[in-house]
């Protein structure tokens, strides 16, 4: 009569997962304030739901681990103990811990089992050594104990019926659901176990002896047995403790709570370590399925938003059936309808897939936690903005950038409180982050008031790489750039928190390959602010379509700066390296397009086409064209799927009458131009198709 | 005999019979030559449609198709063994083939006409004899005769695998 439980594990674990990230941002809330009754009921009731689905699941080490911390949460909750920051700190790395084992379970995956160890030790060291980690340990312990009146748990004997196991029930659930209300130990008795031959395989012969240890009503241990009372022998007994704390157990305690202060010390110096190899595993595990949690109401209004096409389309297949040209102004309305009930639908669909940014920001706050407990910084994080949407996928890609600019302004940007005081500033630096919608695009900004990037360092720095010539005369905005090169750092020490030099440039082509941008804005001694600009979606893109001879292609809207005319006179011929447009102050080399795709051209005389200023990597170019056709929002379909990546585009997208359009990619163009090695292939002779 | 029988057996005749352990080989023609593909491999076939160029690619990638919004390229056979182009007609065809590699990607064909299906016992596939440095040996791995007719069977993984039309 088993059910297979293992279905609801996908559900258990998002939720713990959820639960952990709630305990998380509770316990971090905890540390700003006083201590909240309400925000530490929040967190024992997550911990309290993990233990309680763990123990169902049969997840023993998650639930037993779990138990410690609740013990421990449950003092606090009833103001036995008071919220200290170090009890909060051993929270959170005891949450951490939980998420890794449970990571660990899901994935099949190995636990760093010291680690675990050693955040046990520090949970039992904090409830004052009440507890251990060993069941045999913990009996022993609690009979150390005895200035306490009230029975410290129940002594249960079950000795069920022979026919109980027919009765459908299972005494491992029963001792599973006991193990949720406390620390359980269990003495089997199989003495009525019955010679093989006269074993009857149906029958229960074992009896137990059980003591659980906790401060639950009887009741509550009664309601276990509810369901086999009838089928059993069951005694539940009072448990007292035994004997006086003896003083050779009271120093073995201490002993043992020096040597767990050791292994701590050891662990968090293993801890960086630890860390890299758990990323590194969570890299190349398999991806997991992925689900999203969508509002009712955005399910809801595509629900009506169906049912109006419905009503639409009817409409139409009315108009259509028996056409007469007086019908045409009523069928035009429809296709309208039709045409905005399409484009509702679409956004709707989109919506879906919207997630608000706080999903990304949530991780700050314990970040800037743990960063700033190294450091010995102060640092006030403020977000706003934290309900801006964004598509899920935009979303996945802009947590490692962030973290990045986050780490970077606290270990690089941030000062230490002496010298903020000696330069005039308050002794808390400040730490923002903001998101809002602009146009098409979300713009993140994280800005903080530090010391702000020193110039002449970056670009000695810069010198000393072979990045730039030292007699180069660079502009401030020029040097700042320069920290996005790769293998760039000034960190003079490298640092736990930041300082490998694989950082900017890695940022700046993450969000890139999302389309988006990213500014420095800095001023020495007042601060840094960086701006990330993203699109809101990756599906969607407003393009421009555009002729080259006899193909079309789409360029997106967002990197058109502006199209112009072309002036014979404002074009400057550089010898060997081709043509410049004078563009107001600026000149910007002209691309023909039909080159470097090698197509057969239709005009070659700059006058008769068109030029298009665009921007690509921080850079201007002119791409001379044929002409400019419509602009549409189209669908983004990806070539690598069946093809390859091709320099110049960045995927193909299919028009309204069926046929695939490609979507050029300007800063795959310019290089394409630049380096017209990055070609491949051959050149394809003309032919009527 | 009942009449589900009879049925299974009518639309055995339409196949053929299919013997135990003989593979199916869908085969084309291109110009005199008949070549044939595992029928497992063929996702589809169908006329030939408007493909959109794709830069800087060789010259035996016709472009890419939009197959039911996937992107496909279309490789021309003819073109790739070197044959002498020939004007696309109502009879061209693109057959759609699905090719492993490190991952299952979709390709067209362009080829002049379809053939006919046959059942070819493992046995009776021929190694290909050795035409020296001409390159379209290298992605055939056997011929077999049917009736008068040569068929060479083509390895389409090694064919149209990603380094071989980029």
């Amino acid at each position: 009569m088993s059910i297979d439980i293992s279905q609801f594990h996908d559900v258990f674990f998002e939720e713990s997962f959820e639960g952990l990230d709630a305990m998380e941002s509770g316990l971090l809330n905890l540390e700003d304030g006083a201590a909240d009754v309400e925000a530490i009921n929040t967190i024992f009731r997550a911990a309290h739901s993990i233990k309680g689905g763990a123990g169902t699941f049969g997840f023993m080490a998650v639930s037993e681990f779990t138990h410690k911390m609740e013990t421990l949460l449950d003092e606090m909750r009833n103001g036995e103990r008071d919220v200290t920051p170090e009890s909060t700190n051993v929270l959170l790395e005891a949450v951490d811990v939980l998420r890794e084992m449970l990571t660990a379970v899901q994935q099949d995956g190995d636990t760093d089992d010291a680690r675990i160890a050693a955040v046990c030790d520090q949970l039992v060291e904090m409830l004052g050594g009440e507890e251990s980690g060993d069941l045999e340990q913990e009996s022993e312990m609690a009979a150390a104990n005895s200035d306490d009146e009230k029975p410290i748990g129940w002594k249960i004997d079950f000795r069920p019926h022979l026919h109980m196991l027919q009765t459908g029930n299972d005494p491992v659930r029963l001792f599973r659901e006991l193990d949720t209300l406390g620390e359980l130990s269990v003495t089997l008795d199989e003495s009525q176990l019955p010679l093989f031959s006269d074993l009857e395989p149906e029958d229960s012969y074992l009896a137990w002896h059980i003591e659980l240890i906790s401060d639950v009503a009887k009741e509550e241990v009664v309601e276990i047995f509810e369901w086999v009372e009838d089928d059993c022998d069951l005694s539940i007994e009072a448990l007292f403790s035994v004997a006086e704390a003896s003083p050779e157990l009271e120093v073995a305690a201490v002993i043992e709570s020096t040597e767990s202060v050791d292994a701590i010390d050891e662990t968090q110096l293993k801890a960086p370590v630890a860390e890299k190899s758990d990323t590194k595993q969570k890299s190349s595990a398999a991806p997991t399925a992925a689900s999203i949690r969508v509002g009712t109401d955005k399910i809801d209004s595509l629900i009506n938003m169906v049912g109006e096409l419905v009503i639409t389309q009817s409409m139409l297949s009315q108009v259509g059936d028996n056409f007469t040209e007086e019908m045409l102004p009523q069928l035009i309305d429809g296709l309208a309808q039709l045409e905005r009930n399409t484009r509702e639908m679409q956004e709707g669909v989109m919506r879906i897939r919207m997630l608000p940014i706080s999903f990304a920001f949530n991780r700050f706050p314990r970040l800037v936690h743990d960063l700033t407990d190294k450091s010995g910084k102060q640092v006030d994080l403020k977000l706003t903005g934290e309900q801006t949407e964004l598509d899920k996928t935009v979303m996945e890609k802009i947590g490692d950038p962030l973290v990045h600019l986050v780490r970077n302004s606290l270990d690089h940007g941030l000062e230490t409180p002496e010298v903020r005081l000696a330069a005039g500033k308050s002794e808390t630096g400040m730490l923002k982050l903001n998101a809002y919608h602009q146009g098409g695009n979300i713009v993140i900004e994280i800005e903080d008031d530090g010391a702000g990037l020193d110039e002449d360092k970056i670009f000695n720095k810069a010198v000393e790489k072979g990045l730039v010539n030292a007699a180069d005369n660079l502009s401030p905005e020029k040097i700042h750039e320069l920290i996005f090169m790769p293998g760039f750092s000034t960190a003079d020490v490298v640092s736990d928190i930041s300082g490998r030099g694989v950082g900017m440039d890695v940022v700046r082509k993450n969000i890139h390959s999302l389309g988006g941008s990213v500014e420095i804005a800095s001023e020495q001694g007042v601060g840094t602010k960086f701006t990330i600009r993203l699109p809101l979606t990756l599906a969607i893109m407003d393009g421009q379509t555009i002729r080259v001879a006899a193909e079309n292609y789409i360029l997106p809207l967002v990197s058109i700066v502006e199209s112009i005319e072309i002036k014979s006179t404002d074009i400057k011929q550089v010898s060997g390296k081709g043509e410049l447009y004078k563009l107001r102050d600026d000149y910007v080399p002209v691309i023909r397009l039909y080159e470097v795709f090698n197509i057969e051209p239709q005009i070659t005389d700059l006058e008769e086409g068109l030029l298009v200023v665009v921007e690509g990597d921080g850079q201007k170019v002119g791409l001379f064209i044929d002409d400019l056709l419509g602009q549409q929002q189209v669908v983004i379909k990806s070539l690598e799927t069946n093809y390859r990546k091709v320099v110049g585009l960045s995927g193909a997208t299919i028009l309204g009458d069926g046929t695939v359009a490609l979507i050029l990619d300007v800063p795959g163009l310019i290089s394409l131009y630049r380096e017209p090695s990055t070609k491949k292939g051959l050149v394809k002779p003309e032919r009527a198709a | 005999m009942s009449d589900e029988e009879l049925q299974v057996n009518d639309s055995l005749d339409v196949m053929g019979e299919i013997e135990d352990g003989a593979e199916q080989f869908l085969t084309f023609i291109l110009g005199d030559e008949e070549y044939g593909v595992e029928i497992l491999r063929v996702q589809e076939i169908k006329g030939w449609d408007t493909v959109t160029n794709i830069p800087n690619s060789p010259h035996y990638l016709c472009g890419v198709l939009n197959l039911r919004g996937t992107i496909v390229p279309v490789v021309d056979l003819r073109l790739r063994f070197e044959m002498a182009e020939c004007e696309y007609n109502p009879t061209t065809v693109i057959v759609v083939l699905n090719i492993e590699g490190e991952t299952q990607r979709t390709v067209g064909i362009v080829v002049d006409g379809m053939s006919d299906t046959h059942n070819v016992m493992p046995s009776d596939i021929k190694p290909s004899p050795d035409f020296g440095s001409t390159i379209k040996t290298d992605y055939i791995t056997g011929l077999v005769t049917i009736g008068d007719n040569m068929v060479m069977l083509l390895d389409i993984d090694r064919l149209l695998s990603v380094e071989a039309i980029g």
